[in-house]
C-alpha cells in the first residue's frame, strides 16, 4: 500500500516522532501545567466547533492529497459519493429506535423517575462534593443531572446541570475560578453513567448487527471505571491543588 | 463473565417494564405521552443529518485515500502497548471532541468490520461509555463564566483514557 516514495519519506516522519514520542508528552505536561489549553476552551464558547472546523477540513484535504499521492483518486470520488448516501441511510436507520428511546423516556421523565432515584442516591453525594452545605440546592440539581444523564434524558440533562452550576457559582468565591466541586461534577458528568446507551444500540442495529444490545454490559464496565478513575483523579487533584474552596466553605456555612 | 451478557439481555426489557408499570402507578396516559415523546426523536435524528453528511463524507475520504492507514500505522506502537485495535484509534481521538464525529466513524468502522467484530464491539463500547468533553466543558463552565478551569480537563481525559483501557479490556475478557 505504501509503495509511492513520498509516502516512504512520511512513513520515516512517524517514525521519527514514535521515537520522539516521550519528550513530546513531557512537554505537553508542561503545556497543561500552565492550564493555557484550558483557559483557551472556556473563554470561547463555540470552541467545539472551532475544533471541529479545523478537524473537518484536514480530513477532508489530508485525505485528498495522500490519495492523490496514492493514486486512489477514483476512489475518493467514489466515497464522497456513497458516504453522502450512507449519512442519510444511517439517520432513517436511527430514527427508530431513537422513536422508541425518546418515547419511554418521555414516561418516565412525566411519572418523576428522575425525583425518585435523586432520593435514593443522596447519600453518596457527602462524600463527593463535600464542600456543599447540606441542604443547599446545588446538591439536589447535581444529583438530578447525572440521574438524568443516567437514564439517558439528554433534553432533561442539560438544563439541571446548568442549574446545578449556577447554584455552585453561589459557593463560588472566586466567580472565575472552578471549584473543587464543579471539577468533580464536570467530571462525573463526562464520564457519563449511562444505563441504556440508546444511540450506540441504534447505530448497530442499523449497521445490521445480530445483537445489537450484547455492548450494555460491556458500557457499564468501561463507565464505572472511567467514573472511578475520574473521582479519584479528582479527589487527588483537589487535595494536592484544592486549598482555596475548603476555608472558603467553612466561612460560607458561618454566615449561612 | 457471563453476567456481563446476561445483563445485557435482560436490560431493555427490565427498562421497559419498570418505566411502563410507575407510568401506570402514577396514573399517566402511557401512550399518549409515549407519542409524544417519539415525535422528539425524530427532531432529534433530523438535526444531526446534516452534520452526519458532512462528517461521514471526511471519514469516507480519510478512509478511501489511505490516509486513515497512516495514522492508524503511527499509533501502532501505543495500540501495541494497550492492546487497542488500531482501527478504533481516530475514535478514541474523535470522541472527547465531537459526538457527531465519533457516530460517523463508529459508523464506517461497522461498515468496514462489521458491528459484530471485536473493533466494531471495542468501538461501541468505546462509544458509549465516554462523553464529549470538550463540549460539556465549554457549555457548563462558558454558562456561568468560569475562565480558570483548573484540573478539570486533565481529570475528564483521565477518566477518558480509562474507559479505553477498560473497554479493551472488557471486551477481550467477554467476547474474547
Amino acid at each position: 500500500m505504501f509503495s509511492n516514495i513520498t509516502l516512504r519519506t512520511l512513513i520515516y516522519i512517524i517514525r521519527y516522532v514514535q521515537l520522539k514520542a516521550g519528550s513530546f508528552a513531557i512537554l505537553l505536561g508542561y503545556f497543561f501545567q500552565y492550564n493555557n489549553v484550558a483557559d483557551n476552551i472556556c473563554s470561547l464558547k463555540s470552541v467545539r466547533f472551532a475544533v471541529l472546523n479545523y478537524i473537518w477540513f484536514a480530513m477532508l484535504v489530508l485525505g485528498i492529497v495522500v490519495g492523490i499521492m496514492n493514486g486512489r483518486v477514483d476512489e475518493i470520488t467514489r466515497a464522497v459519493v456513497s458516504s453522502s448516501q450512507n449519512a442519510i441511510e444511517l439517520g432513517i436507520g436511527l430514527l427508530g429506535i431513537m422513536c422508541l428511546w425518546t418515547g419511554l423516556m418521555n414516561i418516565a421523565e412525566r411519572s418523576g423517575i428522575i425525583r425518585k432515584v435523586s432520593k435514593a442516591i443522596r447519600p453518596v453525594m457527602s462524600f463527593l462534593f463535600p464542600g456543599i452545605p447540606k441542604e443547599h440546592p446545588a446538591g439536589g440539581a447535581i444529583v438530578m443531572n447525572l440521574v438524568a444523564n443516567f437514564l439517558g434524558l439528554g433534553n432533561a440533562a442539560t438544563p439541571l446541570g446548568l442549574k446545578a452550576m449556577n447554584e455552585l457559582q453561589k459557593l463560588n468565591p472566586e466567580k472565575d475560578v472552578a471549584t473543587d466541586e464543579m471539577s468533580m461534577f464536570l467530571v462525573l458528568n463526562t464520564a457519563c453513567l449511562q444505563f441504556i446507551p440508546a444511540t450506540v444500540i441504534a447505530l448497530r442495529a442499523a449497521a445490521g448487527s445480530k445483537n445489537p444490545t450484547e455492548v450494555i454490559g460491556t458500557i457499564w464496565v468501561a463507565t464505572l471505571c472511567a467514573a472511578t478513575a475520574g473521582v479519584v483523579a479528582a479527589k487527588i487533584f483537589s487535595y494536592l491543588f484544592g486549598n482555596k474552596t475548603r476555608h472558603v466553605n467553612g466561612t460560607k456555612r458561618g454566615k449561612s | 463473565m457471563n453476567i456481563v451478557k446476561e445483563l445485557s439481555i435482560y436490560a431493555i426489557p427490565a427498562i421497559f417494564l419498570i418505566i411502563l408499570c410507575v407510568g401506570m402507578y402514577k396514573e399517566i396516559k402511557v401512550y399518549d405521552v409515549f407519542i409524544e415523546g417519539a415525535k422528539e426523536g425524530i427532531t432529534t435524528v433530523l438535526k444531526i443529518i446534516p452534520s452526519l453528511v458532512g462528517l461521514m463524507v471526511a471519514v469516507g475520504v480519510f478512509r478511501a485515500s489511505g490516509a486513515l492507514d497512516l495514522l492508524v500505522f503511527a499509533f501502532k506502537p501505543v495500540t501495541n502497548i494497550l492492546r487497542i485495535p488500531p482501527d478504533a484509534v481516530p475514535m478514541i481521538f474523535l470522541r472527547p471532541i465531537s459526538g457527531s464525529a465519533s457516530l460517523a466513524m463508529l459508523s464506517d468502522i461497522f461498515k468496514v468490520h462489521g458491528p459484530d467484530s471485536f473493533v466494531g464491539r471495542v468501538a461501541s463500547t468505546l462509544m458509549g461509555s465516554t462523553e464529549t468533553i470538550f463540549y460539556t466543558l465549554a457549555v457548563y463552565f462558558g454558562a456561568v463564566g468560569i475562565k480558570k478551569i483548573r484540573y478539570t480537563l486533565v481529570a475528564a481525559l483521565i477518566a477518558d483514557l480509562a474507559s479505553v483501557i477498560a473497554a479493551v479490556w472488557i471486551c477481550t475478557v467477554v467476547f474474547g
